[in-house]
């Protein structure tokens, strides 16, 4: 990998990092308003199902966790492990795909 | 070179704060397919999912969900500081902020554990 | 320091890679510094000892060691600053080079990777041209002031555990020394130079540790030279410049 897509891989964590803020903040005070006198499918269900704009919210949670996590777990395995060939880098596209598709597996399972 | 000696020019507070949120992400990397893989799982139906939030019910569940909800609450707080100082910011660089940071995710999780605990 | 013991025991590293720590007895001195330490074991104890010194009052850079696990420059580092009341001093070469022998490193990775920065100013004018006019107040000219005072000392480079980790990374003083040049509006050579210091062996590989920060002998702030590092060859790989 050349220096430029180096940066641009940078650029892209970065990028998710930010959208990731806002999601993750929007999701830890939904979870602390939602646990409160205990959770149950009915409820759960209640508030996602249809509803478009939890849909596109999580869609687009999940692309960002997606994208942000390979790229940070790149630096924490080539310092820590010492694996820097393309087989890492190709190994890192399947755990982001493996993300995104499990991601979207169970939204989607919520929203239907 | 002893350990402790190799450990003295690494406790300063922008050192704790790298570890803090390198060891956040490591556990949010690995939490977070198996979090997707069960909530799948338990989405074959309204009775699944009562199931699997029936077993979520046990204390030490509960208390499993506070930590990852404290490692999220840390890993936001220390990214948006690495975001700022990236972003040229100097006061980010502070000891203050670090600490405030830290703050803001262990009351983010004591506010999970009271909602999830009553 | 009264209460003080009057001899400091002091643990050497003697040898090269593989050596062991030898333990002196000094006498303990009202105003000493660690660099004094090292000279009167080399002068009055051990005359084979290897180390490395030219200035002594902090200007040349050459004196750094690992003193009590930490990086330091040492004819600058008193010996009250470092040794508690048990008079116990650790003197190490520094981390993250090649030691030749003793307190010796071999720098040159360090200055070689000054070097694959592009640290050295590449010119526009010729004799004939008039001089450049930099307001000491433009922000570009501010930034270099606020980094230009690196001594080459490499006690950050000792400091930085990306160093360990990725052999290949530039280190702080290399891309600091890069940081001046990008803002230097004379110099000629930023596209090179953004290239040179782009990606994962150089600027994006740095976590914000502040080892650098924390340890450098000048209150430099590498750190922030190499964030200004980030944001600009982030901005010249959008734009299609590097």
């Amino acid at each position: 990998m050349g220096p430029r897509a180096e940066v641009l891989l940078w650029l892209a964590q970065r990028a998710s990092a930010a959208v990731l803020a806002a999601c993750v903040a929007i999701h830890l005070a939904t979870m602390i308003y939602a646990v409160q006198g205990g959770l149950s499918a009915a409820e759960i269900l209640g508030r996602t199902r249809g509803n478009v704009s939890w849909l596109a919210f999580y869609a687009v949670f999940v692309l960002a966790a997606a994208i942000h996590a390979p790229i940070g777990m790149r630096s924490v395995i080539r310092e820590i492990v010492g694996w820097r060939s393309r087989s890492l880098d190709l190994a890192l596209c399947a755990f982001a795909v493996a993300i995104a598709w499990l991601g979207w597996r169970a939204i989607a399972g919520l929203f239907r | 070179m002893s350990l402790a000696a190799r450990l003295r020019g690494r406790t300063h507070a922008a050192y704790i704060a790298f570890l803090i949120h390198r060891l956040s992400g490591i556990g949010l990397a690995v939490f977070l397919p198996l979090h997707f893989l069960a909530l799948g799982q338990a989405i074959q139906g309204p009775q699944a999912l009562d199931g699997f939030l029936d077993w979520s019910r046990q204390p030490l569940v509960k208390a499993a969900e506070a930590g990852l909800v404290l490692l999220l609450a840390a890993h936001l707080t220390g990214g948006l500081r690495v975001l700022a100082i990236e972003a040229g910011s100097t006061r980010a660089m502070t000891r203050a902020v670090i600490s405030l940071g830290l703050a803001a995710s262990l009351a983010i999780a004591l506010m999970f554990l009271l909602g999830v605990w009553s | 320091m009264a209460e003080a013991v009057a001899t400091l025991a002091v643990s050497v590293w003697r040898g090269g890679a593989e050596g062991r720590f030898v333990g002196y007895a000094v006498p303990r001195r009202a105003n000493q510094t660690v660099l004094d330490v090292v000279t009167y074991i080399q002068q009055r104890l051990d005359p084979g000892l290897s180390y490395r010194f030219a200035c002594r009052v902090g200007m040349c850079g050459s004196c750094a060691m690992t003193v009590n696990g930490r990086p330091r420059w040492t004819c600058r580092t008193h010996v009250a600053r470092v040794a508690g009341a048990d008079g116990r001093i650790e003197i190490a070469p520094l981390a993250n080079l090649p030691v030749i022998k003793d307190l010796a490193c071999d720098l040159s990775a360090f200055f070689d990777k000054w070097a694959a920065a592009r640290g050295s100013f590449v010119g526009t004018r010729t004799r004939r041209d008039d001089f450049a006019r930099v307001s000491p107040a433009a922000p570009q000219r501010r930034a270099v002031d606020a980094a230009i005072e690196c001594i080459g000392c490499a006690v950050c480079y000792a400091a930085c555990d990306v160093v360990a980790w990725n052999p290949d990374y530039l280190g702080p003083a290399a891309l600091n020394r890069a940081w001046t040049l990008v803002n230097d509006e004379r110099d000629g050579a930023e596209r090179a130079r953004l290239s040179a210091v782009a990606g994962d062996a150089a600027c994006h590989a740095c976590h914000s540790h502040q080892s650098c920060t924390e340890h450098c002998p000048k209150s430099l702030s590498p750190t922030s030279s190499i964030a200004g590092l980030k944001r600009r060859t982030g901005l010249a790989a959008l734009t299609g410049k590097i």
